[in-house]
Order: structure tokens, then C-alpha cells, then sequence
């Protein structure tokens, strides 16, 4: 479908269709940050940010998700059935979500939803049910590093929907069949506004300087990286907290645990990482990430090694920078994959 | 008083004779961040490697940290950059039999004061910060599409202000020279805001300031109190506390590790600096510390000799708040 021209002042009709049968929420400056919130009003939607402090991802995995509910009493007929926690029930839109955040939700739908029977079910009923539209980045940060992880400022991939702001009006692209109501009756974009909105996406390309290289990651054993001397310097400093896996848009592991009192029970999901020393301890005291050094080298191999390895040369970083910016001891992730790369 | 880069070449120069005459096999100090306002721990190994080194308004970890979280048999002797805080939980580490004071080297200065990077993000909401510098008693804070100055003084950690000891407690050797001791401020004035509150405002105050929290423990991996081998909140058998993002566990974990830290916390903000959400979990840990200093007259980590009020029972200790 050929580009569409949004005028500004059209948002409100825009957003008002969008809301008829959705919750719709969008990056809002709360606190003085840009965080998400469900939108109440248009004129608190931002335009002129750089990205949401944390990612979006937990509109689709939650840091704390109940996923079944039980009754653990003999005597009951229901006991121990687990009941299901019900679907999704109202549709959602993100609006201005940022396309590296959209790229990230697109590389977690392969580690969420694979085939017949590595489906998550939690994840896909919202991922079904979220429309996803984007606000191309015009000026972005000294610390995003998107077009060296199979991204860009202006990338569709993930996205139902691009926007490009071109200053009085925005420009409409619609990239899935969801998406298409919201394009009907607007006018085409015009060649001139198709060329502001290349010309944009050149010079936010440009000026993203931060360049990560993967070839060498890449052509690279496994072992070879994973015995490499760097993660003996790597760990040093690390702290072992979870800031860069949490604040992370493609981190995705979880821990399950059943709570119960009384009779009655759920069963839970939570985050978790893998700079956690829990995460791997097994029943035995075991624990095969033993050290500092084992955990902080899994979050980057991976990443950067075995995801790319496994899912086609699909990358587990979407290059967004807030990890580089939240590290509480600036482990800069490209520092490192760079010497991953050398 | 010496500017933080005539320190910063002096910390260089003494950390590069030490390694070079071998008296320690690693020197542990910050080097410049990739990010504004954030300076890294860095481990200067050569005396090569300790060109790196840095020393300025944005080194906010606290370094003594690092003493206890060293591979075994890495670097047995190590030198340290330690300003009044970070020396006095050396102190309170050596009081503690997690080091001993032979294992360290302290390589003394006077704390600037560090500048809380959250206060000067909020000076220019919503815009990206490219770099910050020093210069004198101003802040030269450049951005996409500005450049302006602000008082240092306006942008510190809050825990700054009140500091109650600047210069290293303890030293081998002194970098640059002492300061006044305080940097002014009342601690009195400020500790425990929420002391005065009725229970239930007290309550809502608790759960405004920690409602941001993700448990990525940041502030616990970044306290040099937080040493133990397994957190409460990471045993399994028994599991002490919930996993959840549910309020209970949230408060769980910050009210018990506040408690595990009383009478040991030296007030160093390495808690708060950590946050990625900007939680002031000082306003909780304030209440504690000035409970040990009116209730037993101790302030940790000040000298090695006195005893810590927690470690010591004396029949006549104050117990007016058992009821």
C-alpha cells in the first residue's frame, strides 16, 4: 500500500480510531523520563524523545505473570485441574513505539514461538492482540548502535505500522494487514514527502557512528570465544545484578514457581536472568555457572554467539543502548563485542 | 585545593611506581566511562594500564566493594582509591574478617563530593546528554541541540551533603590534601523524613519511593555490605521471600536488606547511584543509621578499635523500643 500523509492536526481522529476498540498506550513523560503509560489524552504523547526508559517488552512478558491457578485439596473434584488465567481481553496498540523495540519483539516471537510445541501461549495471545505502530528515529542517541544488529532509526521489521515525523505532518506507512484500516481515506504521500522521508532516514543512518562488528563473532568457534582471555577483564568490574537484562528489550528468561496457601495455589512467571547465581543452582548445590565470570560471559555468547548461531544470524541485541546507558558499572555492550569481534 | 585531574595524575603516577616497584599486583581505582557522568571501576594490573585511571566528580561506585568479590588467588595484594566513605568500609571489612588490613593498600583522597546523574538528567528533561566536564565549581553539560553550565554544588548525591567524613579514615598514603571533614550539610536535618509521619503516611511515603523497582538487586550487588556468599532472597530451601513483583516481596527485600545494613551502612550512596529506576532507598536506610548513632552512639566504619553496637551485647544497651 503506497504511503500515507498524516496531518498533525488529524492525530486526534487517528488516535480515536485507534481507541474505538483498543487500549491504547504511548511513551509519555512521567517523572521527567520517557516511560509508557495508557494514553488518555493526545497532547500527552511524545514526539521528541529518545526512547522509553525501560523497553516495552513487558506488555507482552510481564515481569510477574500468573499463568495458572489450581486448588490443591483431595476431596475437591476440581483439585489439582488447573485453571487456565484468562486470555487477553481488550486489543491494545502501542503508538510511537521506537523500531529497534519493534525489531526485539520480532526476535522474541522465534524463542517464543517456534513450532507445535514450543508455543508460548502467554506470549502470542498479546502479541496477537497488540498492534505496533512506530516512530521512525530522526535523531538518535550517542549510545544506539541499531544499524550494526540487522536494524535501523527508520526500520519497519516487527511493525504494523512506521510513522515518520516530517515536521507539520507525519508520514504514514502501513506493514501489515492489521494496520490497514488506519490508512483508509488519507491522502498519498506525495513525491516530495517521500523524498523528506528517505532523506531523513540517510541522515539518521549517518548519524549513528557507534559500529559493532559481528564477522568475527560470527566466523568464530564457540569455544574459541568462550575460553577467550576478555571475560576475565569483562567480569572484573561486573556487579552481577540483573539492570542490563531487565532494561534489556530481547532478555527473555524466566523463572516459574508455584505459590500456594492453604489449599489454594498459582503458578507464577518471573523475570530472571542469568547474572543471577540462582538462576542456574541446581538440587544438588551444583551450580554449572558457577563464577562472576560464567554468568556475565552467557548474557553476551548468548546473544551474540549462540542465538545468531541458532535462530538463521537473527541477533539477541537490537542495539537501543540502554544497557550501556544503566549499567551501573558502564560494561558498555559494544566495548565488548567489539572485543568479542577482534 | 588540588582540582580531580591533578588528582586524577597523581592517583596515575603513585598507582604506576606501586606496580612498577611491586608492592601490589593491582591497583583498583575508575577510569573514564563511555557514558556522560559515569566513571568505571578499573583494575590497573601494568604500569601501562594505569594510565587509564581517572579521578573526578562521577565516580559514584563504591570501590571497597572490590575487596571482597575477587576471584580467589587474582591479585593478593591490591591498592585502592579510597575517599572517606569507601575507607571506612574498608574499615568496617576488616572489623567484619572479610579482609585484612595488610591485603590493602589505600591510596587516600578527599572526597569532592559526586555529582547524583539523575539531578542533572532532570535539569533538561527528555533531552540527551553527549557529555559532561568538569570545570572548577561548574558542570559544562553539552547535549543534542545545547550546551550549558550548572553549579556542582546543586547537583550533588544527597548523601554528599550530609557526609560526615570526606577524608580517609585510613590510609597508607595520602593523594593530594585533606578537606574540611564535612561538606556542611545536617545529617539530623535530613535523616529519616519520614520519622515524624503517622503509620499510614509513612506507609504510602514507603510505597511512592519504591514503587519503580525491577529487583534487579543493583543495590544490593553494589553495596560493599552486601558480601554474603547466598542473599536471603536468593535462598531456595527455605525460600524467605517471594519472587513476584507483588508489593509483599517488593518490600520484603528492601525492609530486611535495610536491616541487615544497620549499624554497618557509612551513608556512601553507592545504593542510590546504582539504581536504574532512581529509587531513594536512603530515605529508608537514614532511619536506621540514626537510630545507631542516638541510640548507641556509633557511626560505622570510623576507627578499627571501637566495637560495632550490633556485635557487642552491654547490659545497659538502650532497649526502649522493645515493647
Amino acid at each position: 500500500m503506497a504511503d500515507k500523509i498524516l496531518a498533525k492536526d488529524k492525530l486526534g481522529e487517528f488516535l480515536g480510531q485507534l481507541k474505538k476498540d483498543r487500549q491504547v498506550f504511548g511513551p509519555q513523560a512521567v517523572e521527567g523520563k520517557a516511560q509508557w503509560a495508557p494514553l488518555q489524552a493526545e497532547k500527552d504523547l511524545l514526539w521528541e524523545f529518545s526512547n522509553t526508559h525501560l523497553s516495552p517488552k513487558d506488555f507482552f512478558f510481564p515481569q510477574t505473570e500468573c499463568m495458572m491457578r489450581f486448588v490443591n485439596q483431595a476431596s475437591d473434584e476440581q483439585g489439582m485441574i488447573m485453571q487456565a488465567e484468562p486470555e487477553l481481553k481488550q486489543a491494545r496498540a502501542l503508538v510511537n513505539i521506537r523500531p529497534c523495540d519493534a525489531k526485539a519483539m520480532q526476535v522474541l516471537d522465534l524463542i517464543f514461538v517456534q513450532d507445535q510445541m514450543t508455543d508460548d501461549f502467554y506470549w502470542r495471545d498479546k502479541r496477537d492482540k497488540t498492534l505496533l505502530v512506530g516512530l521512525a528515529c530522526n535523531d538518535p542517541c550517542p549510545t544506539c548502535f541499531c544499524t550494526s544488529m540487522n536494524c535501523g532509526p527508520h526500520s519497519s521489521t516487527g511493525l504494523d505500522a512506521l510513522l515518520v515525523d516530517l515536521g507539520d505532518k507525519l508520514l504514514l506507512r502501513t506493514l501489515t494487514d492489521k494496520a490497514q484500516a488506519l490508512a483508509e481515506g488519507l491522502p498519498e504521500a506525495a513525491k516530495a514527502d517521500l523524498a523528506q522521508a528517505a532523506g531523513l532516514k540517510k541522515a539518521a543512518e549517518e548519524s549513528i557512528t557507534s559500529r559493532v562488528g559481528m564477522d568475527q563473532v560470527n566466523a568464530r568457534e564457540v569455544m574459541d570465544l568462550y575460553e577467550a582471555g576478555l571475560w576475565d577483564r569483562v567480569q572484573e568490574s561486573c556487579l552481577n545484578c540483573g539492570t542490563c537484562t531487565y532494561c534489556c528489550p530481547t532478555c527473555h528468561c524466566f523463572d516459574i514457581q508455584d505459590e500456594v496457601q492453604g489449599t489454594i495455589g498459582r503458578r507464577v512467571r518471573n523475570w530472571d536472568n542469568c547474572m543471577s547465581w540462582l538462576f542456574t543452582v541446581h538440587g544438588t548445590g551444583h551450580n554449572p555457572r558457577g563464577t562472576k565470570k560464567d554468568r556475565v560471559r552467557q548474557r553476551f555468547m548468548h546473544k551474540f554467539k549462540y542465538i545468531p548461531m541458532k535462530r538463521g544470524g537473527e541477533i539477541g541485541c537490537v542495539g537501543c543502548g540502554r544497557c550501556v546507558q544503566l549499567c551501573p558499572v558502564n560494561i558498555d555492550v559494544r566495548r565488548v563485542v567489539n572485543d568479542m569481534n577482534a | 585545593m588540588s582540582t580531580t585531574q591533578e588528582i586524577a595524575a597523581q592517583i596515575r603516577e603513585a598507582a604506576k611506581r606501586l606496580l612498577s616497584e611491586g608492592k601490589v599486583d593491582c591497583v583498583i581505582g575508575f577510569a573514564q566511562g563511555t557514558v556522560p557522568m559515569r566513571e568505571y571501576p578499573y583494575f590497573a594490573y601494568t604500569p601501562e594500564e594505569a594510565e587509564n585511571l581517572t579521578w573526578s566528580r562521577f565516580c559514584c561506585n563504591n570501590l571497597s566493594n572490590f575487596l571482597v568479590r575477587r576471584p580467589k588467588g587474582q591479585a593478593d595484594k591490591v591498592a585502592i582509591v579510597a575517599q572517606g566513605c569507601v575507607s571506612r568500609n574498608i574499615v568496617g571489612l576488616i572489623k567484619e574478617n572479610q579482609i585484612t588490613r595488610e591485603q590493602v593498600y589505600i591510596l587516600g583522597v578527599a572526597s569532592p563530593g559526586m555529582v547524583d546523574r539523575n539531578k542533572v538528567q532532570a535539569l533538561f528533561p527528555l533531552k540527551t546528554i553527549t557529555e559532561v566536564t568538569e570545570d572548577g565549581d561548574e558542570l559544562i553539560v553539552k547535549g543534542l541541540g545545547f550546551e550549558e553550565r550548572v553549579p556542582t554544588k546543586k547537583v550533588l548525591r544527597q548523601n554528599c551533603y550530609t557526609c560526615v567524613m570526606r577524608n580517609p579514615v585510613i590510609k597508607d598514603e595520602m593523594i593530594g590534601e585533606e578537606s574540611a571533614p564535612t561538606h556542611g550539610g545536617n545529617i539530623d536535618k535530613v535523616a529519616a523524613p519520614w520519622e515524624k509521619l503517622a503509620p499510614e503516611e509513612r506507609w504510602a511515603a514507603f510505597q511512592e519511593t519504591f514503587k519503580d523497582c525491577i529487583r534487579c538487586y543493583a543495590c544490593r550487588d553494589a553495596c560493599p555490605l552486601c558480601y554474603c556468599h547466598v542473599c536471603f532472597v536468593d535462598e531456595a530451601r527455605p525460600q524467605w521471600c517471594g519472587k513476584t513483583q507483588d508489593e509483599a516481596d517488593v518490600a520484603t527485600f528492601h525492609i530486611l536488606r535495610a536491616f541487615h545494613c544497620a549499624g554497618r551502612c557509612t551513608d556512601c550512596g553507592a545504593c542510590e547511584s546504582a539504581c536504574p529506576v532512581g529509587i531513594k532507598m536512603r530515605k529508608l536506610t537514614s532511619m536506621i543509621e540514626k537510630d545507631i548513632r542516638e541510640l548507641y552512639g556509633y557511626t560505622p566504619g570510623m576507627d578499627l578499635e571501637s566495637q560495632p553496637p550490633l556485635s557487642v551485647y552491654k547490659p545497659n544497651d538502650p532497649q526502649e523500643f522493645i515493647k
